[in-house]
């Protein structure tokens, strides 16, 4: 074998067999790369108010407003052009769902690592709490998060944080729990090496598979929070809408024939979402040594 | 004779660790096991500077955790370990890097994710026996020392056969320099061509780095052909202890006479079906063990003082010692049939 042959090259060879997976990440990273540069292909900056006119509002898509640009995907009833307001929407979405992802990834995989390596009463003291959470819907832990924290980019992640971290925990747990009674931590701490550098050398890179598929589902779990969040009136401020709160914006209108207020974030939404959990179902597969030829 | 590592009344007993239901089921009579294992009862021994000493018995003797609690892995529940007189374990953690382990899975002992170099490489400099600059150099000496290309630092251990990752695991117990090597059955999952070599592999540096060690194997062949002296363990006793030679060519204890003639052999000129002797009986549940000694429902010669005494470890001569009451009565008589 040689050296080329890298775990992450292997994954790849193994992940490019599957074409919708590949399809699927092609999707994710255009969303992300049209959120990242959002302002840049936007006809309009949907968040400069001076920019909208009233004037425009509620337009179908095709129409030409005072712009004197064509609004493919239509207006809302702030006359925002939707194409660009969907744009800068995956923006915040992408945005807080990685950050809510990554803070929930971190904490999550703290607590439930702690938990495996130390055992006794702290094990029992955190998993419990951990099970005890896991008990309560998601959607209503950050709802009762957003309600004390009140509104704002921050306050919605740690909301969002609150409702996750435990899923990490106790994927971290099961994972950490199987590797620590392992020969190899063992010879590590007969060394005898500091429990420090085991769990991070050791324990943590052996932990890494599982949580890397949890990650990416629970990434589109909180994009997914997020908009129910907004949609409900409960997310980030109307001046800055994400996506769930552009569907709620429109939501008035559907019955009134101006559908595309609300459809096209909503499927901007379910194709970000299905995509995501399609890369996800394909790592999840490639993790599961069980599934592999 | 000098001790250089001294075991002294070593016990571990392992409880079941019981949930909270579980405890409540058992306070209400519940059906559930509440009886702890003596995996290593009161085990007193010595190892002289720079011998082999082998340990050998049926699975679930205690071998295993007799050698744990040597290497420090298990804190003993009850005894002390010493190297040259400072304790191998405080508080029960490991206190020393003067006893290194090798186990018995090479497929297990090394981290899949961490290239073989810097498994080999991570105590030594974490101990300040090599810097981490100088390290690469260090681990390749070591690579060479047994038997591997010092290029292959950097492969992972997915890339070696079992026998190569053995002498991986080698070469990691052995860069921590230790005095005291534990061989925690090192060839049991090899092949027996691979076996030879890691055996010989093992016999070269323990004479070339004038090493203690203490082997612990199943394999009586394996045991006879690398022990100075061998300690053979029932139930978690040592029952008798000398010697290779000795032991080997005129056991003591019926039950290390019965171990090696349950040894299936080759037998050229059998003109029938060989039947091998056996030891009669099962090895009873360590969780209850017979009352007087350990091995009386099984042996040959156990009289009525079997049944209710213990028998404690006595010498036959000066470097020879017995745990049976009839050891000489019970050998005479088998020699008469």
């Amino acid at each position: 074998m040689s050296d080329t042959n890298t775990p992450f090259r292997r994954f790849w060879t193994e992940f490019r067999e599957n074409k919708v997976a590949v399809f699927a990440l092609a999707v994710v990273v255009t969303m992300i790369l049209l959120a990242l540069f959002a302002s840049v292909v936007s006809p309009q900056n949907p968040y400069d108010l001076a920019n909208l006119s009233l004037m425009d509002s509620r337009r179908p898509p095709g129409f030409v407003g005072s712009g004197g640009y064509t609004h493919l995907l239509g207006t809302d009833p702030q006359g925002r052009d939707l194409l660009s307001a969907i744009f800068h929407g995956l923006r915040i979405s992408i945005q807080i769902g990685l950050a809510a992802g990554f803070v929930s990834l971190t904490i999550g995989t703290a607590l439930g690592i702690t938990a495996a390596y130390l055992g006794g009463r702290i094990e029992a003291l955190i998993m419990r709490l951990v099970d005890l959470q896991l008990s309560f819907p998601a959607i209503l832990l950050a709802l009762v998060m957003v309600a004390l924290l009140g509104q704002g980019k921050a306050q919605l992640i740690g909301a969002l944080v609150a409702a996750q971290y435990a899923y990490f925990a106790r994927t971290a747990y099961g994972a950490a729990k199987a590797e620590r009674g392992k020969d190899y931590i063992e010879a590590a701490l007969a060394t005898p090496l500091s429990g420090r550098l085991v769990v991070w050398r050791h324990l943590l890179p052996n932990c890494t598979p599982p949580l890397i598929v949890v990650a990416t589902v629970q990434i589109a779990n909180s994009i997914s929070l997020e908009a129910t969040l907004s949609f409900l009136g409960l997310g980030l401020p109307v001046t800055e809408p994400s996506l769930g709160m552009l569907i709620s914006n429109g939501f008035p209108y559907m019955m009134s024939g101006r559908y595309w207020i609300s459809v096209y974030p909503g499927v901007a939404l379910i194709i970000l979402i299905v995509a995501i959990n399609v890369v996800g179902d394909q790592v999840r597969d490639q993790f599961n040594p069980r599934l592999r030829k | 004779m000098s001790a250089f590592v001294q075991i002294t009344d070593v016990t571990r007993v392992f409880g079941p660790k019981l949930s909270l239901g579980e405890k409540i089921a058992a306070k209400l009579g519940g059906n559930v096991e509440t009886r702890s294992v003596r995996a290593v009862s009161g085990v007193t021994l010595s190892v002289r500077k720079g011998e082999t000493l082998g340990l050998v018995g049926e699975s679930g003797c205690g071998k295993s955790t007799l050698g744990r609690a040597i290497a420090g892995i298990l804190p003993p529940t009850s005894g002390t370990v010493t190297i040259d007189g400072a304790p191998v374990m405080a508080d029960g953690t490991k206190a020393t890097t003067r006893v290194q382990t090798v186990f018995q899975d090479p497929f297990a002992s090394l981290d899949p994710r961490m290239k073989v170099g810097h498994t080999v490489a991570e105590g030594p400099i974490a101990h300040g026996l090599t810097t981490r600059a100088d390290a690469r150099r260090y681990v390749a000496d070591w690579f060479d020392r047994v038997g591997l290309d010092p290029a292959w630092v950097e492969r992972h251990p997915h890339q070696f056969s079992g026998g190569q990752r053995q002498r991986i695991a080698i070469a990691r117990a052995l860069a921590m320099q230790p005095d005291v090597l534990i061989c925690d059955e090192p060839v049991a999952s090899l092949d027996v061509s691979i076996q030879a070599q890691i055996i010989n592999l093992f016999l070269e540096l323990t004479r070339d780095l004038a090493l203690t060690s203490v082997f612990i194997s199943h394999d009586l062949s394996v045991i006879q052909h690398v022990s100075d002296r061998v300690a053979v363990m029932y139930l978690g006793r040592i029952v008798e202890l000398g010697p290779v030679g000795e032991v080997f060519g005129n056991p003591a204890h019926p039950y290390t006479k019965a171990l090696f003639g349950s040894v299936p052999k080759l037998v050229l000129d059998a003109d029938e079906l060989v039947r091998f002797e056996t030891i009669e009986g099962e090895v009873p549940s360590p969780l209850s063990p017979p009352t007087g000694c350990n091995f009386h429902p099984r042996c040959p010669c156990a009289t009525t003082i079997c049944q209710t005494g213990r028998p404690s470890m006595e010498p036959i001569h000066d470097y020879r010692s017995v745990a049976c009451h009839h050891y000489k009565a019970c050998l005479g008589k088998e020699e008469h049939d």
